[in-house]
């Protein structure tokens, strides 16, 4: 079977991108939209035949899933060392381009409904399909540097998008934010990326992704793994800098301060680049070089993973539970499940159900996609009703917005880990592999569960139930354009679970088959069903209740509240230390010194030449006399020499 | 060969013609004495030539001919020199060097 073909899935929305965009000020809304979805509805169409044949067509032989790669090369260093540009075809990629082309298709359509009339529409569509283009090329690409390309162009068309109401200072300010502070991440990538070119000679996922290679130090890509680099293999340090890469895209903790402010961009890009797949690229990219991290030194670099992972999710859990903000709430519940997905493949073992976690990873990463897209659908939905973001500002809404209430429920127990709704089955995958693997992030992880189910309860209380709020204009339904979206997406979270994943994906690409953890599953559908309670009671009806126990916490509440002043911490330390102390005398050295010494030359010449000029006489004369002195001068001294 | 008179009774004749032009060239104000100044030059060179000639090689006529040459260029290069002369006069009404001094920083 030949693949070759799916270079068009990126290619289309890059023609549209294109298209779209260099006639932004021509191309008339109704246009726009259409020539966007229809080249996205091409890519989804040829993305879902890829899935077709390759999950039950081509892609197996005696049991395993074969790997396709069609590459042609770019730029050569030397035999192994050089540069392609291709698509890699296997499960994960594979899976990934369904769970793209379903977001971002229904992004296109929901975004008609609710950009419509908006200014800048064709450059929004335009915006959204480079990032189809880039989002697919990351996913097909098949070897570190050209995902990190594409990784690039991900961070390029977010920071487009974001920013995408210019006018608006904090737009800009997050815009800025995100960039500056992926980029910093980014910058590990690279170093990672030249660390393994360096070391394995060799970029290619093919070659570095090899078990045996791996696991045998005389291969050629791991003869210089002994090599070490403060304690560690060079190799280990190679992967630790790229999931730093990694955790800049996926907002783990520390660089996770860009994701809450980006949810100044237009509520359909936080529902595809925010919650659904960019932010998950970094997922991705550790699954994409899972054996890597398996298997060089023992995993350290997997055990940093699943900590980060681990701890993220907790913190992000913790803050949303105070948030206002609706897409804020949302935003730190993408970074919680994220979390959620890092520490499951930072648990992963490999081969058969030892690979569970891995499988629980990508699974997680599948439904999650589903229904975080829903849930900002459905805020988006409710924004564009309320004209607001703000929680206060809301309430009683289900009277007025049947199916937004209908679908967000769904969604909301899909990530509250309700049967059967999707959630529900791959956190089970996730809490079975850390019970199997680690107790203590299993518990970690089973807390956040019943905190997810609590601050999802809480805003699908505080919107469509608790106070009959009096609106100003009566809010009303959303079109069809945008209600269709979240009406397919909340089929998909409803019946997503029953795919059984462990078939199609698993790291050795052997199937194999899960079952229901049952232990595991009474406890982290008790815990949510405990979240979703006390939600109920707290939010359900209009009561001081919620005030009476924030009040309670006391500093512990504003400590959350400020999420953990994690930004104020990074302010201080950017303007207080770094400008300060380091960025400041600097800038008086440029200045002073180093420009001052050019100075200094450039302006002792020009007062030289001021004090000569008046050599310059402009009379024949003084250069007549000025030219005989010299020739008698000349004369006198040859006569002097030569006698 | 003059009789009685030897060339360096010539040659220091010269001498002076030519230095004297380039004092006149040098310190005079006024554009037509610096023109005759430069006659001057022009002409104890012309004499250099034929004298020269005449004491070293008398049998030979190249001296004379530059001579003749000279006075040629020096002809048209004096008609040349009073057109421009004539031309500034026109544009600043002053044949004096000081109101030419265009030519500088």
């Amino acid at each position: 079977m030949d693949f070759t073909y799916t270079i068009l899935i990126p290619l289309i929305p890059l023609a549209v991108f294109l298209i779209l965009g260099i006639n932004a000020l021509k191309i008339k809304e109704n246009v726009a939209g259409i020539v966007g979805v229809a080249g996205l509805l091409t890519s989804t169409i040829l993305s879902y035949y890829t899935a077709f044949q390759y999950f039950f067509k081509v892609g197996k032989v005696d049991g395993v899933y074969q790997t396709f790669v069609e590459q042609t090369r770019w730029m050569n260093f030397t035999d192994t060392l050089h540069i392609d540009m291709g698509v890699l075809i296997d499960p994960i990629s594979v899976m990934m381009l369904v769970v793209v082309s379903t977001i971002s298709l229904m992004v296109h359509l929901y975004s008609r409904g609710y950009m419509h009339g908006d200014q800048g529409f064709t450059r929004f569509f335009a915006y959204l399909s480079l990032f189809s283009f880039s989002m697919y090329g990351l996913v097909l690409a098949t070897n570190l540097f050209q995902i990190y390309i594409f990784w690039e162009l991900v961070g390029v068309s977010s920071f487009l998008l974001i920013g995408y109401y210019y006018t608006k200072p904090s737009a800009v300010a997050a815009s800025k934010k995100a960039f500056i502070v992926t980029r910093f991440a980014d910058f590990g990538f690279l170093m990672g990326i030249l660390m393994i070119g360096y070391y394995t000679g060799t970029f290619d996922f093919m070659s570095l992704n090899n078990p045996t290679a791996l696991q045998d130090l005389t291969s050629p890509i791991m003869q210089h793994a002994g090599i070490t680099f403060m304690g560690f293999s060079v190799i280990t340090t190679a992967l630790v800098l790229i999931f730093v890469g990694g955790a800049g895209k996926s907002a783990m903790f520390p660089l996770h301060i860009w994701l809450p402010d980006a949810m100044e961009g237009p509520t359909p890009v936080s529902a595809l680049i925010h919650a659904a797949t960019m932010v998950v690229a970094g997922v991705y990219l550790v699954a994409r070089l899972f054996p890597m991290f398996y298997f060089v030194e023992g995993g350290i670099a997997l055990e940093v993973v699943a900590y980060v992972g681990g701890f993220s999710s907790l913190i992000a859990a913790v803050i949303a539970l105070t948030q206002h903000d609706i897409k804020r709430v949302l935003a730190f519940s993408t970074m919680s499940q994220i979390g959620y997905m890092m520490m499951a493949l930072g648990i992963s073992g490999y081969g058969d159900v030892e690979g569970l976690g891995f499988t629980a990873s990508m699974f997680h990463l599948f439904t999650h996609a589903m229904f975080k897209a829903l849930l900002f659908l459905g805020a988006g939905s409710v924004i564009h009703a309320v004209h607001s973001n703000v929680l206060q500002d809301m309430g009683g809404l289900r009277k007025y917005m049947p199916i937004t209430n209908i679908t967000f429920l769904i969604a909301a127990l899909a990530i509250a880990g309700v049967p059967p709704f999707a959630g529900f089955f791959s956190k089970d995958e996730i809490l079975a592999a850390a019970y199997e693997s680690n107790q203590l992030l299993f518990w970690v992880e089973w807390v956040v569960a019943g905190l997810t189910a609590f601050y999802m309860f809480r805003l699908y209380f505080g919107i469509f139930w608790g106070k009959d709020t009096v609106y100003k204009h009566a809010p009303h339904e959303s079109p069809l354009s945008m209600t269709l979206p979240l009406m397919f997406l909340a089929v998909i979270s409803a019946i997503a679970g029953f795919v059984p994943f462990s078939q199609f994906i698993s790291p050795d690409l052997v199937g194999y088959t899960t079952h229901i953890h049952m232990n595991i599953a009474a406890m982290s559908v008790g815990v949510g069903v405990l979240g979703i309670a006390i939600a109920w009671i707290m939010y359900k009806k209009e009561s001081d209740i919620a005030d009476r126990v924030s009040s309670a916490f006391g500093f512990l509440y504003q400590w959350t509240f400020k999420k953990f002043y994690i930004d104020e911490l990074y302010l201080f330390i950017t303007r207080e230390i770094i400008f300060k102390r380091i960025a400041q005398p600097f800038a008086w050295f440029d200045k002073k010194v180093v420009d001052g010494t050019m100075n200094l030359i450039g302006n002792s010449t020009v007062d030289a030449s001021k004090k000569i000029k008046g050599l310059q006489s402009g009379k024949v004369q003084d250069y007549a006399f000025a030219f005989v002195s010299g020739v008698v001068i000349i004369v006198m001294v040859f006569i002097y020499f030569m006698n | 060969m003059i009789l009685g008179v030897s060339i360096y009774e010539i040659l220091t004749v010269t001498t002076l013609l030519f230095f004297i032009g380039i004092y006149g060239f040098i310190t005079r104000k006024n554009l037509i004495s610096i023109l005759l100044s430069v006659e001057l030059i022009l002409n104890a060179v012309a004499i250099n030539f034929v004298v020269i000639n005449k004491y070293l090689y008398p049998d030979m006529l190249q001296g004379v001919y530059f001579s003749v040459f000279i006075i040629a260029v020096a002809a048209a290069e004096t008609a040349l020199a009073i057109s421009i002369i004539i031309n500034l006069y026109r544009l600043v009404t002053s044949v004096e060097v000081k109101a030419t001094e265009t030519m500088k920083f």
